[in-house]
């Protein structure tokens, strides 16, 4: 017996989930892989360096919107069914949020790739970042809208199991992994709160044609309100796993279920109020919210310390249980061999390496040197390309036979994936960074300029070029190789196979030693909302004061 | 609520090197005067739709005499060109400093001069206002480095850096053309 004999309800839509958020990751990929090819000019033809913009739109909004957004409400439908020990409520309910996020992303991608058909009168080559005037078809917008919508019902729909569980445990402690969900969800509410206001306010009616002219701060503000916290919203997930199914992976137990908790809270209340720190560059962003962002956004650094600790310490525990020793040597007594704990690890490691080329962007004046530079790709590969992504595919090597009822087949496959993903991402990631303090240019189809010499500190430009062709093949010869492994492991066993792995170990420091107070949503959810209007309610104010659409400028459909 | 001594030591540590980020970033903008651009003073912004208006009617190098800088710079950022610099190198005086003034009148573009740390969004409706000095003579590449649309990755220029005694006023501009 395992999760899909306990709640085949459940199953059904989380299934549905992850075959879309994996056939975006399928598509996505193979943009990104076309990209590498043209911008690094080792393959040029296949497509236009026009048509460049729509495929890099097409792999940003597929990949950071579409594969993280679909798994993520699969992982968590799976985490609260099981950590409640429900069925969803209502399963119509259920399936209407699965339909408004899926319809939404189907007209998303119909504007994306009408720009790549000739003769085409849909196109949406605005990138994952949509900056007004740049003007997309209105099926774009709208779609997008759905998507956030559809996320928000989903949200909803947890919190509904959760006062329903609630009804008949009053004093228990909120379980672990539906206490991140929830405030995974509390920090989406609160931060995609922008987009919807800059998608449905503003951008709706402009593309429609209600309005023309169309101020690019006020819709660019609100997007980067809404555009730091949604790497939270990849990365939470990520550490939902992390926190609550790696340290069993590894052989061990979480270290402390407070501190999960603490983490939590921190990312809810500084995830959104650091949104400027995207714009440092930009005129029109008094100095002091730029100086504020520097902090605040620095200070978040200290939570994803505190989890480098707590999982280090778990997979330590982990190790010196299955008989590891010494200071170091402990790593070796870990199960390399184990597809879904390798993926988790390794994910894990470039995220630290990540993390520090994020300390960069985030500082102010260094960030100068780097900023809209291949650095910045260079920095979030190994975020949501890594840490998120690659813990996303490592854990559905472990659920998968938990949605089937069969146990793993193509292991060897599985375990060769993310060794492959880290040697991909390894070449690719350390040239885009080098390239960026170069100063070659992010989101380009040709970044060799006539006018321009780059003079790299370290290597060559050639060389970096090289690794950037060669790593992005190797990651999308890895994600086939996910993607084979998903396919030959859907179906339903017609019996479930007795030995699925499916248990969770109660954490070394549990919730009775964690205080009341981290339960208390509101008081958190409170002081979220303050620091938020503290931080934008003024730049905000000043920017709608001369009217929502001025200074405006004419449309510009792309 | 029981907190391990290594986790409270490592928080400790945690803070410490956070507390050293942030003070980096102060020195830099304090002492080594490392500012970032940022928009008018006055907060004025202009309409992207009616440039003429503005002293970006005439993009160019000016001669000011306002403390901060001794020549000011507009530039106008445009699908796909820099007004100056894309047609024919801008031409600057080393050792001299230089206040830039930017805006676009179509859609957002960015500004980067490679092997520099000028880098900035150029906004319709705002100006980027930041102040710079070039130390070294030589050519420099000169980049817009936010898509822009189909032609973005043919938007480029070059800024001339001669030493301050070679550099020919007779490029000036008028401010009220």
């Amino acid at each position: 017996m395992t999760f899909v004999d306990h709640y085949p309800k459940a199953t059904r839509v989380i299934k549905a989930a992850f075959l879309v958020a994996f056939t975006a990751l399928g598509l996505g990929g193979l943009g990104g892989l076309l990209q590498a090819l043209h911008r690094t000019d080792t393959v040029r033809g296949i497509i236009s360096s026009t048509q460049y913009y729509d495929v890099l739109t097409g792999h940003g909004v597929l990949l950071a919107l579409v594969f993280t957004t679909f798994f993520i409400v699969g992982l968590y439908q799976w985490g609260i069914s099981r950590s409640l020990d429900r069925e969803p409520e209502n399963m119509t309910f259920t399936w209407t949020w699965f339909w408004v996020m899926t319809v939404g992303t189907t007209l998303t991608t119909i504007a994306i790739v009408g720009g790549l058909i000739p003769g085409s009168e849909i196109s949406a080559a605005v990138l994952y970042t949509f900056y007004p005037p740049l003007q997309a078809h209105p099926l774009f917008y709208i779609g997008a809208a759905g998507l956030v919508v559809g996320s928000w019902m989903a949200a909803a729909d947890w919190f509904w199991s959760f006062w329903k569980w609630r009804e008949n445990n009053a004093e228990e402690s909120i379980p672990l992994q539906t206490y991140m969900v929830l405030f995974t969800m509390l920090m989406w509410y609160i931060s995609s709160l922008g987009v919807a206001l800059e998608v449905v306010v503003l951008l709706i009616p402009w593309s429609l044609g209600l309005v023309t002219n169309i101020d690019p701060l006020l819709p660019r503000t609100l997007f980067w309100y809404f555009g730091h916290a949604v790497v939270y919203f990849w990365l939470l997930p990520a550490y939902f796993v992390w926190y609550s199914i790696l340290p069993k992976l590894s052989g061990g137990r979480l270290f402390s279920d407070s501190l999960t908790r603490i983490v939590f809270i921190m990312f809810l209340l500084l995830s959104t109020p650091i949104g400027f720190h995207h714009q440092y560059a930009d005129p029109g962003i008094d100095l002091g919210y730029k100086l504020w962002a520097v902090i605040s956004t620095l200070l978040i650094v200290l939570p994803s310390l505190m989890t480098a600790f707590t999982v280090i310490s778990s997979m330590e525990h982990g190790a010196r249980q299955r008989g590891g020793s010494g200071y170091f040597a402990w790593m070796g007594a870990l199960p390399w061999n184990r597809p879904a704990f390798v993926g988790c690890a390794l994910a894990g490691i470039m995220f630290a390496a990540g993390g520090f080329s994020g300390i960069i962007n985030a500082s102010l004046n260094i960030d100068m040197l780097i900023h809209n530079t291949a650095w910045i790709p260079g920095h979030f590969h190994l975020t949501v390309g890594t840490a998120s992504a690659l813990t996303f595919m490592a854990i559905t090597y472990w659920l998968l036979p938990q949605l089937t009822g069969r146990t793993l087949k193509y292991n060897k496959l599985a375990l060769a994936q993310p060794y492959t993903w880290f040697i991909g991402m390894t070449l690719m990631s350390n040239a885009l960074h080098r390239a960026g303090l170069a100063g070659i240019p992010r989101r380009v189809a040709e970044p060799m300029y006539r006018l321009v010499d780059y003079d790299p500190p370290f290597g060559t430009v050639d060389e970096m070029q090289w690794q950037v062709a060669v790593g992005g093949t190797i990651l999308f010869i890895s994600l086939i190789m996910f993607l084979v492994v998903v396919v030959a492991n859907w179906s339903r066993a017609d019996e479930t196979a007795a030995d699925i792995d499916d248990t969770l170990p109660s954490p070394l420091s549990g919730a009775e030693h964690s205080p009341k107070i981290l339960d208390n949503m509101k008081l958190w959810i409170g002081i979220a909302i303050v620091l938020v209007l503290l931080a934008y309610t003024l730049p905000l104010a000043d920017m709608v004061m001369d009217g929502l659409f001025s200074p405006g400028a004419p449309p510009s459909p792309v | 609520m029981h907190i391990h001594r290594f986790e409270k030591l490592w928080i400790g540590l945690s803070l410490f090197l956070i507390a050293c980020f942030i003070g980096i970033v102060m020195f830099g903008f304090t002492v080594l005067d490392l500012k970032v651009p940022g928009g008018d003073p006055s907060g004025q912004t202009v309409d992207p739709m009616n440039l003429t208006e503005t002293p970006f009617a005439n993009p160019g190098i000016r001669e000011i005499e306002d403390g901060q800088a001794e020549y000011e710079v507009y530039m106008v950022a445009r699908k796909f060109l820099f007004q100056p610099s894309t047609g024919g190198a801008l031409e600057l005086p080393a050792d001299t400093r230089v206040t830039f003034h930017l805006t676009s009148p179509d859609v957002i573009h960015g500004l980067e001069v490679v092997g520099t740390n000028i880098n900035s969004m150029v906004i319709p409706g705002q100006v980027a206002t930041f102040t710079t000095i070039f130390p070294e003579t030589g050519t420099y590449g000169l980049i817009c480095h936010e898509y822009c649309g189909a032609a973005h990755h043919s938007m480029q220029g070059q800024i001339k850096v001669v030493p301050k005694d070679e550099f020919d006023e007779s490029t000036l501009v008028d401010a009220d053309a």
